[in-house]
């Protein structure tokens, strides 16, 4: 399909570093966890999760983000999408792990979660108090637990530490998105859960439609962009994830976070 | 069921039908993943001399008759690439490198660098300046490149031509004199979309190159010319997305053909079309030698 073209009906500054992105788009119809290629024209087009039906919350981190980040309401945009595979509800009590910006198609879930009646509990960790997303909006879902890389809010240390505070034998399924070392770690730590936890994994995603092959993924060849971006846990304990992974060129790196 | 075990490009193969350059070919996994879902061989991305990150987005748009590209090239290089072909050799069929470069002695750099089945010039990508179609439009390059990858490695050399030009077949013959194995036909059409909305071109690069369903019968009569022309085999690819395309291209007079954009529905392409291939056969009572340039015999 080409790309659709939708107008920016308001931006939220979540952070200095975090904006969220509303555009006029009502068709798109996503499921949480699905992603849009999203066309800044005449710079480039990068894939963006959905943190809401019609929005998306974006960290400037490259020129892509940065060009997003410099556009008003008012300006246009082109989106393919929704794409790939979201997460999929199980059960009626979730838990939503997330690191920084990855706390948004956590929240979209948490959302949709709430509505159908499920119970949903949040445990998010963030570098500092100002880099924190979404507080208010995991609040009224349920149970939030918070760390902080700095101490400056919640628990101090890493995402993994809020994991002693809960019994994952309670939840029906466990929902991740943020760095890959993060997940990779939460990942480890409940390996004996892995059968009920899906991430969403993030790769260097160039046609969104599962011909290009720069996302594939050791060792099964696995699609990113179409057979993802949420992929059940199990697939991930053997692999490149949480290892390395390919860049633009397909050249091997080391995992993001 | 009829066999499809034969030669392809001198290459033995289970069956005719490849995975085309392009798609999937980045990593050995997908390679072999596409080699285990049914590919008689698989092709590799294009590799070259240093890594490439590709133009920036979007490098591919749907079009509904057909896909415009303009990936450029991204490639980790071929010093970071014979892992990936040796991990694709695993799934069982021939891995054959797509190879680019500005000039011979790149060409014979890559190629020296790589162990494969089978070496594919990519002569005729049409969004890459400096390399691909911009070589391969010119008949005295195509022969010396190929004569230099020839002379090179003792594997087969195919030689992908591009149909962005007034007669492939001045193409086909150099690629013949300069010692190639066979041909590969067509690479894709150059072309263009623009956003009605903002008046933007949609790739990033412009300008791109047009694959799938749109670009078959521009194929089938590349394919039916060179075959009428050349005596070295031809490799028929573009738009072919089921069994019948797959046969038309045969009789045209292809003796495998490669399947890319098609791929965009899923792996399973492959064995249906090859599955399909062979149940044609079964009820014509034919071999697959039979089919092959039989509309160059029909008359």
């Amino acid at each position: 399909m080409r790309p659709s073209p939708v107008r920016i009906v308001e931006i939220i500054e979540e952070t200095s570093t975090v904006k969220t992105i509303r555009f006029d788009s009502a068709r798109l119809d996503p499921l949480p966890g699905q992603y849009m290629m999203v066309w800044i024209r005449g710079v480039d087009e990068i894939p963006m999760s959905f943190s809401g039906p019609s929005e998306m919350t974006v960290a400037a981190v490259g020129e892509a983000t940065r060009a997003l980040f410099r556009l008003r309401p008012g300006d246009g945009l082109g989106l393919r999408g929704p794409y790939g595979n979201g997460f999929s509800l199980i059960g009626d009590r979730i838990l939503l792990i997330g690191g920084g910006v990855g706390a948004a198609p956590l929240a979209f879930l948490g959302d949709v979660a709430r509505h159908k009646g499920i119970e949903v509990t949040s445990l998010m960790g963030f570098r500092c108090s100002e880099d924190i997303i979404f507080k208010r909006r995991f609040e009224r879902l349920g149970e939030l637990i918070l760390t902080t890389d700095d101490g400056s809010s919640g628990i101090p240390g890493r995402v993994s530490l809020g994991l002693e505070r809960l019994d994952p034998d309670r939840f029906s399924q466990i929902y991740i998105c943020g760095p890959e070392l993060m997940m990779w770690d939460v990942i480890e730590r409940w390996k004996d859960h892995a059968g009920k936890m899906q991430a969403s994994v993030n790769r260097h995603f160039k046609c969104g439609i599962g011909i290009c092959g720069s996302c594939c993924m050791d060792p099964t060849g696995i699609r990113v962009c179409q057979e993802g971006p949420v992929i059940p846990a199990v697939q991930l304990l053997e692999g490149e994830f949480g290892r390395y992974r390919r860049g633009p060129s397909g050249s091997r790196g080391p995992p993001r976070g | 069921m009829a066999t499809l075990r034969g030669d392809v490009g001198g290459l033995e193969l289970e069956n005719p039908v490849m995975l085309a350059a392009g798609i999937l070919g980045t990593t050995g996994a997908s390679l072999r993943r596409a080699a285990l879902a049914g590919a008689g061989a698989v092709v590799t991305k294009s590799i070259g001399i240093e890594p490439r990150d590709g133009h920036p987005g979007p490098g591919i748009v749907h079009l509904g008759v057909g896909l415009l590209n303009a990936m450029g090239l991204p490639n980790p290089s071929y010093r970071e690439f014979q892992e990936e072909i040796d991990i694709g050799r695993t799934g069982g069929s021939p891995v054959v490198a797509s190879i680019f470069g500005s000039s011979p002695e790149e060409f014979v750099e890559v190629a020296g660098g790589l162990d494969a089945d089978a070496f594919e010039l990519n002569l005729s990508c049409p969004h890459a300046q400096g390399y691909g179609a911009e070589i391969g439009c010119h008949p005295g390059d195509v022969e010396e490149i190929t004569r230099a990858v020839v002379r090179e490695k003792s594997v087969p050399v195919w030689v992908k031509l591009t149909p962005n030009v007034a007669d492939i077949v001045a193409l086909g013959l150099s690629a013949e004199r300069g010692g190639a194995t066979a041909v590969v036909a067509i690479n894709t059409i150059k072309a263009m979309a623009i956003d009605v909305e903002s008046g933007y071109p949609i790739l990033g690069n412009r300008v791109g190159g047009l694959s799938g369903p749109a670009i078959k019968p521009v194929a089938v009569r590349c394919v039916y010319d060179l075959h009428s022309a050349l005596s070295i085999p031809v490799i028929g690819v573009g738009g072919i997305s089921c069994w019948q395309d797959a046969v038309e291209m045969i009789m045209a007079g292809a003796s495998g053909v490669q399947v890319g954009s098609a791929l965009s529905g899923g792996l399973d392409i492959l064995k249906s079309i090859s599955n399909g291939i062979s149940r044609y056969l079964d009820r014509k009572g034919m071999a697959l030698a039979d089919l092959s340039g039989l509309a160059g015999r029909q008359r």
